[in-house]
């Protein structure tokens, strides 16, 4: 009697809040802690740049006023604009190769005056999207036509943005729409096969390598090869997350990182400031609020009330997965040298902006559902 | 129901998956973190943490009554780490490392092109002098110019009060503050003391952020009490350098010993150098020639061949020797006399100075007892004073003499001695016959001594030296108001390949000081005084008599010939 009034109370103030606000409380929790830990970081990251740190903190509330403001938005009508949205991204991109071909060199950046920004970046959202609201009024386990459209939709931009040259995003843009087929189910069968494909594609995709991206692969499987070139940044930054220990040396006490002796400390190799100064108990913190981030995302997804939402939910949040898989692993020295920032600590902000429409969404997702199964 | 299945299946990969991956992280964490943390943390402290010299404040060299000769004063050394200028240019502001080095070089007041080039000629050295010994508070001006890579090193610069006074004496360090010369050398360990180290951090540009821990102080070294006088040192300087030049002299050197303790008092040489200033040290200039130059002592021996004839028993000391004509002849050698003295008594023989008078001596006597004399009082051996590059000269054994050798050896012919042997023989007859060994360093208290004469055998040589410093003696200008002088002069044929070199002389005075019980000897040697004032009576004399009347002021020693000083006094008011 008791539990049930409690319960029926708890989610009377629940309900009222969600409406109010509509987020998933649990999850902004996270989002909020990791995002005031990253300042924390970055302050001695950043040498006790306060200056650093309140820019930062700008993009932190200008992130926040995103999320919260996409959150309002009904997960249909996200799936409404979702083909406008990724259309929009694939001419940016055209249009930014475009302009790379009549300038010189490497073009990512989209200046637009008042902001400059990657069109790649807006391809982290709309891909998933895309294939979501393809996959939602469609039969599933999809057929091997809707199975093959899908990958069209993703192999374009994925090639678009390889040839910027980005091999990073372009991955994590594939792996994004990647994610979305493999919950809207496909067989053993497929997936052994696209794993095997992925083997086979390996030494492909190792020929058309830029050398620098050869170097990092090679320098990941050994790194005192060269000591002072490539491997540099890999040998100071495992220093500087061993010489951490157990407990770390401490906020700001950190030499390695301190002594400006870890390149790129502030935003890719933060993470191996953060485990010298706080230790292996410090990363295995940071790791649970990782993991507890990356399972409320999925939770949301399996609670999601129609496909589209499911799709979406789950393809951010194994996304989100990925980043931090990929950022952890290349600064700790098993993955090669990506530039990935280590999601809500980095310093940056394109990330920060994507990262904070994704949690827009899956809040939408959550608080949007009808209050009918009960 | 098998879509069902599906998902409940994809669901436990994917779940499994991410497990997986997160334990892989966690694991690798634990890797770098707990097993392999100590191998990592001292590769990281062998990037960061350096261990810095500090140098050791060396000690300062002081004469006999404290008297600063030799101190250490702070400087800072410019060094730039070359690979963090030129990695430096434009970041954090900085112009480019040709207008910072451009910069540096007009605070330095060098070239800026030589130094840019000096500098670029060594791009991935981290460790480069651009300036040695600069005053601190210009150095620290020069860090200000914030130029990258820049750094000071505190180091210590050896100075030298007296300059050229004491130069010979003291010697001199190198730029890294060790002994080179002199007793700088002899006493290197003793004043260098232990160079400190300390624990410092250092970024990856090499700057040092802080200390971490000073693992050793510098043990500043010790302090070196000499024996020198700087009050008669200065004295000595000032009359050998202003003789020097009144007889055209090419060089001299003087000694100023304390004949009961065997301490120098003072020990100059012409020319000299300025040790502050490390251009003038030219090697014929930096040389401690009365020590280090050997030379036939002529005259100046005869009065241990009247000794060894006293001390041998054969010879009364009312004996007299034919002297006449002024010359002798033995084998195919001839000996001469400046004139001929006529039958002469021992006195006779060391106030006309007698070559033949010395010579017949020495024959009437074993080579031993002779040679015994000139070995005891120190010829051909060392002084003991542990001065570094110290000749003993040659005085070979008596078995090897000849009965030419024995006689020219009685007045200072085929035997070899340096300025201070001289003045420690000296020493032996000023001391009644005890001989002690010499030193640079203050005795407190009286050292070991050796009887090498009998007392009255020295005093009654002594007594017969005082008619040297008379009228009618070679060394008339070697008196000292109110003081018996005993002492002898010598003028010496310099030696050459082949033979004496026609009118290249050396002239010598060796003397002492109150003669009733001597406090100082003294030695001077005029080296080739222009002819005609190259007598050791002119050249060498008149040095000794200034030093010695200062030197017995100085050290307030009573004077012995009062009655003299009086009579003469009396003679004058008599004519007034």
């Amino acid at each position: 009697m008791k539990g049930s009034f409690e319960q029926s109370l708890q989610h009377g103030v629940e309900n009222r809040l969600l409406r109010v606000a509509r987020l998933d409380w649990p999850l902004f929790a996270a989002v909020l802690i990791l995002a005031g830990l990253g300042l924390v970081v970055l302050y001695s990251a950043s040498g006790g740049d306060l200056g650093v740190v309140q820019k930062q903190g700008i993009r932190l509330l200008i992130g926040l006023a995103l999320l919260l403001g996409i959150a309002q938005v009904p997960a249909d009508r996200l799936a409404l604009w979702s083909p406008w949205i990724y259309a929009l991204g694939l001419v940016l991109l055209v249009w930014v190769e475009a302009a790379g071909v009549i300038g010189k060199g490497a073009q990512r950046w989209l200046d637009l005056g008042v902001i400059r920004f990657q069109p790649s970046e807006i391809m982290k959202l709309a891909v998933p999207m895309m294939l979501a609201w393809y996959f939602s009024d469609r039969p599933l386990p999809p057929r091997w036509v809707d199975l093959l459209a899908a990958g069209v939709m993703v192999a374009v931009p994925a090639g678009l943005i390889a040839a910027q040259p980005d091999l990073g995003t372009a991955v994590l843009v594939g792996a994004a729409g990647l994610f979305v087929i493999f919950f809207a189910g496909i067989g053993w069968r497929l997936i052994g096969g696209l794993v095997a494909l992925a083997l086979a594609a390996a030494p492909v995709l190792w020929h058309f390598m830029h050398d620098y991206q050869r170097r990092r692969v090679l320098t990941l499987l050994n790194p005192e090869s060269d000591p002072m070139g490539a491997g540099y940044h890999i040998i100071q930054s495992e220093i500087a997350i061993g010489s951490g220990g157990l407990y770390g040396k401490g906020w700001t006490n950190g030499t390695q990182s301190q002594l400006d002796f870890l390149p790129e400390r502030s935003t890719d190799f933060i993470f191996a400031v953060f485990s010298e100064e706080f230790g292996f108990l410090g990363v295995l913190g940071l790791l649970a609020l990782y993991a507890f981030i990356i399972l409320r995302g999925l939770y949301i997804a399996a609670n999601a009330q129609d496909t589209y939402a499911r799709l979406l939910a789950g393809s951010l949040s194994l996304s989100f997965f990925v980043y931090c898989f990929v950022n952890m692993g290349m600064v700790s020295g098993i993955l090669p040298v990506v530039g990935v920032p280590l999601p809500l600590i980095s310093y940056g902000g394109t990330s920060m902006v994507t990262l904070m429409t994704a949690f827009g969404m899956l809040m939408s997702i959550h608080s949007h559902r009808r209050l009918l199964a009960r | 129901m098998p879509g069902l299945d599906a998902v409940a299946w994809r669901r436990r990969l994917l779940l499994g998956l991410i497990l997986v991956v997160i334990a892989g992280l966690c694991a690798r964490a634990f890797y770098l973190q707990a097993w392999n943390r100590d191998f990592l943390l001292s590769e990281g402290d062998a990037r960061h943490l350096r261990t810095v010299r500090l140098q050791a404040h060396r000690g300062p060299i002081l004469d006999r009554s404290g008297e600063p000769l030799a101190v250490s004063t702070p400087v800072d050394s410019v060094w730039v780490d070359a690979k963090a200028l030129f990695a430096s240019g434009g970041k954090d502001g900085r112009p480019a490392p040709k207008a910072q080095i451009v910069e540096l070089a007009r605070g330095l007041g060098r070239d800026p092109e030589a130094l840019y080039r000096f500098l670029a000629g060594r791009p991935d050295r981290r460790f480069v002098y651009v300036a040695r010994h600069l005053p601190p508070e210009r150095a620290a001006r020069i860090k200000a110019l914030g130029v990258a890579g820049v750094e000071l090193q505190r180091e210590y610069r050896r100075y030298y009060p007296s300059a050229e006074v004491a130069a010979h004496v003291l010697g001199f360090t190198d730029i890294d503050d060790r002994g080179q010369e002199g007793l700088e050398l002899a006493y290197d360990d003793w004043l260098r003391g232990q160079p400190g180290a300390k624990r410092v951090l250092r970024d990856r540009r090499g700057r040092v952020v802080a200390d971490v821990a000073r693992i050793r102080a510098p043990e500043p070294g010790r302090e070196l009490v000499l024996s020198i006088d700087q009050r008669i040192q200065y004295l000595a300087y000032r009359a050998l350098k202003r003789g020097v030049r009144r007889v055209g002299a090419r060089g001299g050197s003087l000694v100023v010993l304390d004949p009961r303790s065997g301490e120098v008092l003072a020990m100059v040489n012409q020319p000299s150098f300025n040790p502050n200033n490390p251009a003038d040290r030219k090697p014929g200039r930096t040389r401690n020639r009365a020590v280090t130059d050997v030379f036939e002592p002529g005259s100046t021996v005869k009065p241990f061949t009247v000794a060894a004839a006293l001390a041998s028993g054969r010879y009364a000391p009312d004996y007299t020797v034919e002297t006449s004509p002024g010359w002798w002849r033995i084998a195919h050698y001839t000996i001469r006399d400046l004139h001929d003295y006529g039958r002469v008594s021992l006195e006779r023989i060391l106030v006309k100075s007698s070559n033949i008078g010395a010579a017949k001596l020495a024959l009437g006597m074993p080579a031993e007892r002779l040679w015994s004399v000139f070995h005891e009082v120190g010829f051909g051996a060392g002084t003991g004073s542990g001065f570094p590059g110290e000749a003993v000269g040659v005085l070979r054994d008596f078995q090897d003499w000849r009965q030419v050798e024995q006689a020219t050896m009685a007045y200072g012919y085929g035997l070899s001695v340096t300025t201070l042997q001289l003045a420690r023989a000296y020493a032996a007859l000023a001391a009644d016959g005890e001989s002690v060994s010499v030193t640079f360093l203050r005795r407190d208290a009286p050292p070991e001594s050796q009887r090498v004469l009998p007392a009255r055998v020295a005093r009654r040589v002594r007594h017969m030296l005082e008619g040297v410093v008379s009228d009618e003696g070679t060394a008339r200008r070697a008196a000292v108001p109110g003081y018996r002088v005993a002492g002898k002069t010598g003028t010496v044929h310099k030696s050459q390949a082949g033979g004496y070199a026609k009118k290249r002389y050396l002239a010598l005075f060796a003397g002492m000081a109150p003669a009733t019980r001597p406090a100082l000897v003294i030695v001077v040697t005029v080296d080739e005084p222009e002819p005609g004032k190259h007598y050791g009576g002119v050249a060498a004399a008149p040095v000794f008599a200034e030093v010695m009347a200062g030197a017995l002021r100085l050290l307030d020693i009573a004077p012995d010939a009062v009655e003299r000083l009086e009579a003469r006094r009396g003679a004058g008011g008599g004519a007034a």
